[in-house]
């Protein structure tokens, strides 16, 4: 792009290149996305920075439209708590993928494809969204507290990572997981054991978002390799814990889970559903559009 | 697919509907830190205590304020009545004899 001046007001002749009148640039700014290098263990780390990521932005699409008060704040805060856990994670995936990515970069400037989260984690939860049926309340706390429990037992298990890192960081993020899982627990019992209604929508609410829990436990060569290594744990050797605890809870909340189908979404091969996109267009458009901006 | 539904026993809708009922009110008490008192520094609407407990984790110690929680309901706090504040509180106006002020302190003590 050129940039021209305004002829000088008077005749005098000019002596300076107009060059030099104008402030040389910085850095261009970049809109474009990155190129990821995909290796496995930068893939492993950025499938958990990327369902923390994306969670939080569902999540955070109830800041001031909260069925009260207190909850508005609370889904805010287990929000910000998964912000928090993306951000540290993905300045932990740059610093494994080498090619010197900070996290901004890594949220921003990446395109769907090569995002990694859990499928579920980018299905529409306040509002429905075109043909998709659902996305109400019910579909939040169910989906916290399936996410939570998962993370919960991921967390427990990468605090013994041979990945120093990434031990520190389940540390911390384990805390914030186990509240996210009572609070969300109590409200699957309340509404599943609530009133009639209550009940209708839970159910309805784990008829939809029960497909997507068999991505949790899908185990690929990315998971091996990371079991190989001590970097963490492989998916499936999280469900059989995870699956008693979820079913505790739903059987307090008189829920049963439903039978087990055929379907495999596969977010975490970086294939996503058609709603991905549309979240990533809202998230990463500011960025995009103002490169280098502080606010 | 099946759930054990249990009814509430109200209609939809109807003004004893548990969705349409507001919650209670709870008064939040916060211990700052070890050793000091629980302080009261608000209150919430929550369904009962137990939710009233994580709520008020959410609204009150956000910014690293406690380390304890306590919850009441405030139906359950009995209050003085505004109207008896004359005949309750002015009458300790003129006794100033209560007031440790006028013992001679021994040098001894520093700080009272």
């Amino acid at each position: 792009m050129t940039r021209t001046l305004a002829a000088p007001a008077t005749s005098a002749p000019v002596t300076a290149p107009v060059n030099a009148l104008v402030p040389a640039p910085t850095k261009a700014p970049t809109t474009t996305s990155i190129q990821l290098d995909r290796k496995p263990q930068v893939q492993y780390v950025l499938r958990i920075a990327d369902t923390c990521l994306v969670h939080a932005q569902r999540l955070s699409e109830w800041c001031g439209h909260g069925p009260a008060l207190e909850e508005d704040i609370a889904l805010t805060n287990m929000a910000l708590d998964l912000v928090g856990q993306a951000r540290t994670l993905l300045s932990h995936a740059g610093h494994l993928e080498g090619q010197g990515h900070d996290e901004d970069q890594l949220a921003y400037l990446r395109d769907e494809r090569d995002y990694f989260n859990l499928t579920l984690a980018e299905q529409p939860m306040r509002r429905s969204s075109g043909h998709v049926q659902g996305g109400d309340f019910a579909d939040t706390v169910l989906r916290n507290f399936l996410l939570a429990t998962w993370f919960k037992g991921l967390w427990t298990a990468l605090q013994s990572s041979s990945d120093a890192m990434l031990a520190a960081i389940a540390g911390k993020a384990i805390k914030e997981s186990r509240y996210h899982l009572q609070h969300s627990g109590d409200w699957v019992v309340r509404l599943g054991d609530g009133s009639l209604e209550s009940a209708r929508r839970m159910v309805a609410a784990l008829d939809r978002a029960w497909p997507f829990t068999a991505e949790f436990f899908a185990s690929d060569a990315v998971d091996e390799a990371a079991a190989r290594d001590g970097l963490g744990p492989t998916r499936s050797s999280l469900q059989s814990a995870w699956l008693a605890q979820v079913q505790a809870v739903l059987a307090e909340a008189g829920l049963e889970p439903p039978a087990t189908t055929p379907f495999l979404s596969t977010g975490t091969q970086g294939r996503h559903s058609e709603h991905l996109g549309y979240l990533l267009a809202e998230m990463q458009s500011l960025p995009r559009q103002h490169p280098q901006g502080r606010w | 697919m099946s759930a054990n539904l249990r009814p509430s026993g109200a209609p939809a809708g109807g003004k004893d509907d548990p969705a349409l009922v507001e919650w209670p009110l709870f008064e939040v008490f916060v211990r700052a830190k070890a050793g000091l008192d629980h302080k009261h520094c608000g209150s919430l609407h929550a369904a009962d205590a137990k939710m009233a407990v994580q709520l008020a984790r959410e609204v009150y110690t956000r910014r690293q304020e406690g380390t304890s929680l306590w919850v009441v309901k405030s139906s359950d706090i009995t209050a003085s009545d505004p109207g008896d504040k004359d005949m309750y509180f002015d009458p300790m106006e003129d006794k100033v004899y209560r007031h440790p002020s006028f013992y001679a302190l021994p040098d001894a003590v520093d700080h009272m």
